[in-house]
């Protein structure tokens, strides 16, 4: 007992010593870290758009349909379903009953309304924090023809990714791509335009030539390409809204290719193969002046300019397999910047500048993935028999590719995957597709 | 005396003179022997040593069945016939060699009970020779095994039948009802459900490594509490004693930086900034509450960098006062993403605060303002 009685007191002097020194004392208020989360789909609820009159009802459900869409398909949220719901919206102005909400754990609610009057729509809406009982930002709303019903929904979805992430929009832009039809000794393709989402597809080629790796231009309102129609690879630019398209002035009997616009749509850069050696120039589109930015005897080719236009980064076989590799934009001593084993190709720039995406080549199997200016924090997203040719989505989180199976009934499809690795997709697109262009956010 | 010595000499020369005529007599026998040895040659020898070593082979046992049937005279015109007779058998055996596909039936089973069977096997060895069910068995005794044993049904019910009948009235049938204790059994579950196909109540959703170290005096459970004498932990009995000699260290410390020797009560209101320090433990416990409901996946790039301190007030009963939770600075991203990060932040006070965070109450002047840093680096995308 009284060694019991002892331990204890020399453990209470112990604890009052070090209580009682500075370091220990607790000066205010009670301090903690947390560096431990949760990843998961945020939780969120979207009833039913209110149709302010009785012929919006239809449209109403539409554009709530493709919001709630939008939303889930990035993968970071997940909607409660409407038979879920305990409170009802039958009035946009109506107040918010938090705790329904909270009671099935939805931590964003959004509410809207739709009215259609004549062929015009108006959209409009609300997104509440459930669980700080407050909206988050004011209401917004849209208009425009029924028509384009599908870009209002879109952009609501944009605004409610926007204030919930912190990331840019994105929903509300267009994949240029090549589409693909028959058999694979005999594939017919054409240029095609379509939503993010695969909706509203329209081709602006026919099959009559091969075409290759269509590029959008900053403003999203012209496309470079590559045809076969002279019989050699050559470069078009083409207007998306015409149709029309023309040839970029590159020296006869060369083969050009791998085009991209320059940040101001006023310069392309683009691959010329010349006497069996590969380099990179550059063309003004107005004076259709050219300028040789490589000489090597190895193959540059694949280049992308970073989104304030001072760089470009390519790739090439100089070292002696496919690296990755940036020089300043109008020329000059190229830096390498993948160092990794396997082969390097197609990188692209990201739109926020901070990433540069490629496809890799390691142990037979092809991947798409980042990495950042200096070649460091290389991460792999995906892995398959064949995936190439990623393009950035608007907001630089989203990367859309190529993904081609196996065999002989092996066929192309579109796929997208967050930066983060997760949320891999096709794309759902009618048909086989391939060399997808992510436009710039639409206007 | 000298017919002594003559007698004795006599008798000695004759024992000397047999002596030697013995001696002469003996060698010659084995010198026989040696040569008959030294005659024998080793292939002589060799040929005779594997007529030894068959012995043990099975082919003379072969050989020696065919004596047998060498009684029955007719046996050599019935040889052959006996040949097929034989195979037959053979083939009937064959058949008995097809359950060898029945190892794939076995490896199916093996994976679906693979996750109990390979963590409790391991002590019985003996077992998997002979019987492969009971180390099934073996570990359900675990976590199936009933808290208390179950009572067999009484034979009362069959003996009350005759007494009670006639004495009894009604009410005595009611009496009967301690039969009711049949039902326990539910409690241990028989062997129809595996713990591999029970999925049970899933993970646990909230970690409970740092268990609240004085449950009792928490702020929620002592609002439970109230009413009742007391909660009375019955499982955890023996770990209980450390927690309680903690409890003592602590109202100790209270006492001594309180200068009160009255032991501290939910109701007391601490004066100043005196009563014992928040535990280790009890902060854990509430970075872990807290932790749980602090989502970073729907968080931008950008906000996955930013690092945010947030202060809330707290109320007695443990939970966060939201309108006083704001955000006091934040590092490593923009204005934008230090917003996305404090409303993350916020959302996870008040979604696991909702119902107290369980913090000590004579504490309470500790925790009355909390500052908490959520800090994403482990987050990240990497």
């Amino acid at each position: 007992m009284t060694r019991h009685l002892t331990k204890l007191l020399s453990m209470i002097a112990a604890t009052l010593a070090i209580s009682l020194s500075p370091a220990n004392a607790q000066d205010g208020p009670l301090r903690i870290e947390i560096t431990e989360g949760v990843i998961e789909p945020l939780p969120f609820a979207v009833p039913g758009f209110v149709p302010e009159n009785g012929t919006s009802a239809e449209m109403a459900a539409q554009i709530t349909r493709v919001v709630s869409e939008d939303l889930t398909g990035t993968g970071l949220f997940r909607e409660i379903p409407a038979s879920a719901h305990i409170a009802r919206i039958t009035s946009f102005a109506s107040p918010v009953q938090y705790a329904d909400w909270k009671a099935i754990n939805a931590q964003a609610l959004i509410t809207g309304a739709v009215a259609v009057e004549g062929n015009r729509v108006n959209v409009k809406f609300r997104l509440y924090d459930v669980f700080s009982g407050q909206e988050m930002g004011d209401g917004l709303q849209f208009s425009g023809t029924t028509a384009g019903w599908r870009r209002m929904a879109h952009k609501v979805a944009d605004a409610v990714y926007s204030r919930l992430t912190g990331e840019g929009p994105y929903f509300d832009s267009r994949v240029v791509y090549v589409s693909e039809t028959g058999p694979k000794d005999d594939r017919r393709k054409r240029l095609a335009i379509m939503d993010y989402d695969g909706a509203n597809v329209q081709f602006l080629t026919d099959s009559s030539s091969i075409v290759l790796a269509p590029r959008f231009s900053p403003t999203g309102d012209r496309v470079l390409y590559t045809s076969y129609e002279s019989g050699f690879p050559r470069i078009y630019v083409l207007d998306v809204a015409s149709v029309g398209r023309r040839i970029l002035s590159t020296p006869e009997g060369t083969m050009s290719f791998a085009p991209r616009f320059a940040p101001n749509g006023q310069r392309v850069v683009y691959s010329l193969e010349q006497g069996g050696n590969t380099d990179i120039y550059s063309l003004d589109i107005a004076s259709g002046q050219s300028m040789r930015l490589t000489s090597s005897p190895s193959i540059e080719t694949a280049p992308s300019f970073s989104p304030d236009g001072s760089r470009i980064v390519f790739e090439s076989d100089r070292s002696g397999t496919q690296q990755l590799y940036v020089m300043p934009a109008n020329g000059g001593e190229p830096t390498r910047i993948s160092f990794g084993q396997g082969r390097y190709g197609t990188p692209v720039w990201s739109p926020r500048g901070d990433l540069v995406a490629f496809t890799k080549q390691s142990k037979g199997r092809f991947h798409i993935g980042v990495m950042r200016l200096d070649g460091s924090e290389e991460r792999l997203l995906t892995a398959s028999f064949l995936d190439e040719g990623p393009t950035w989505a608007p907001n630089g989180r989203v990367i859309m590719f190529t993904r081609e199976t196996q065999g002989a009934q092996g066929a192309a499809s579109l796929y997208s995957v967050d930066i983060s690795g997760r949320n891999l997709k096709r794309v759902n697109t009618d048909g086989a597709g391939s060399d997808p262009s992510w436009s710039p956010l639409q206007q | 005396m000298h017919t002594g010595h003559i007698i004795s000499g006599a008798g000695h020369a004759a024992l000397f003179v047999w002596a030697l005529l013995g001696s002469f007599s003996l060698p010659e026998e084995p010198n026989v022997e040696v040569t008959d040895v030294a005659l024998v040659s080793p292939e002589e020898y060799a040929a005779l040593t594997p007529a030894e070593v068959p012995p043990g082979a099975t082919t003379d046992v072969d050989e020696l069945p065919q004596p047998a049937p060498a009684e029955d005279a007719p046996a050599p015109t019935s040889a052959p016939d006996a040949a097929p007779a034989q195979a037959q058998p053979e083939a009937a055996e064959a058949p008995q060699t097809e359950p060898v596909p029945e190892k794939p039936d076995l490896t199916t089973p093996q994976a679906e009970v693979a996750d109990s069977t390979a963590e409790i096997t391991p002590p019985s060895e003996d077992v998997a020779v002979v019987m492969p069910e009971t180390p099934s068995d073996a570990p359900r005794a675990i976590p199936r095994v009933a808290p208390r044993p179950v009572l067999r049904p009484s034979p009362d019910a069959a003996v009350d039948e005759t007494p009670q009948a006639p004495t009894t009235p009604s009410e005595s049938a009611e009496e009967v009802q301690p039969a009711q204790e049949e039902k326990a059994p539910e409690e241990a579950t028989t062997k129809i459900v595996t713990e591999a196909d029970d999925q049970g109540d899933g993970p646990p959703k909230v970690s409970k490594r740092p268990p609240p170290s004085r449950p009792v005096r928490t702020a929620v459970a002592e609002r439970e509490a109230a009413p009742k004498p007391e909660p009375a932990p019955e499982p955890a009995e023996a770990p209980a004693e450390r927690p309680a000699q903690k409890d003592a260290i602590n109202d100790a410390l209270a006492r001594a930086l309180g200068g009160s020797n009255a032991p501290a009560t939910p109701t007391d209101t601490p004066s100043g900034p005196s009563g014992p320090p928040m535990t280790s433990g009890e902060k854990d416990a509430l970075r872990v509450a807290v932790s749980a409901c602090w989502n970073t996946g729907s968080l931008s790039t950008d906000a996955l960098r930013t690092t945010v301190v947030v202060s809330v007030a707290m109320s007695q009963d443990g939970k966060p006062k939201p309108d006083t939770i704001r955000m006091l600075s934040s590092s490593g991203g923009s204005g934008d993403a230090a917003r996305q990060a404090f409303e993350a932040a916020r959302r996870a006070i008040i979604r696991c605060g909702v119902n107290g965070f369980g913090l000590p109450v004579d504490k309470y002047e500790h925790w009355s303002e909390i500052e908490m840093t959520f800090n994403p680096e482990n987050m990240r995308i990497k």
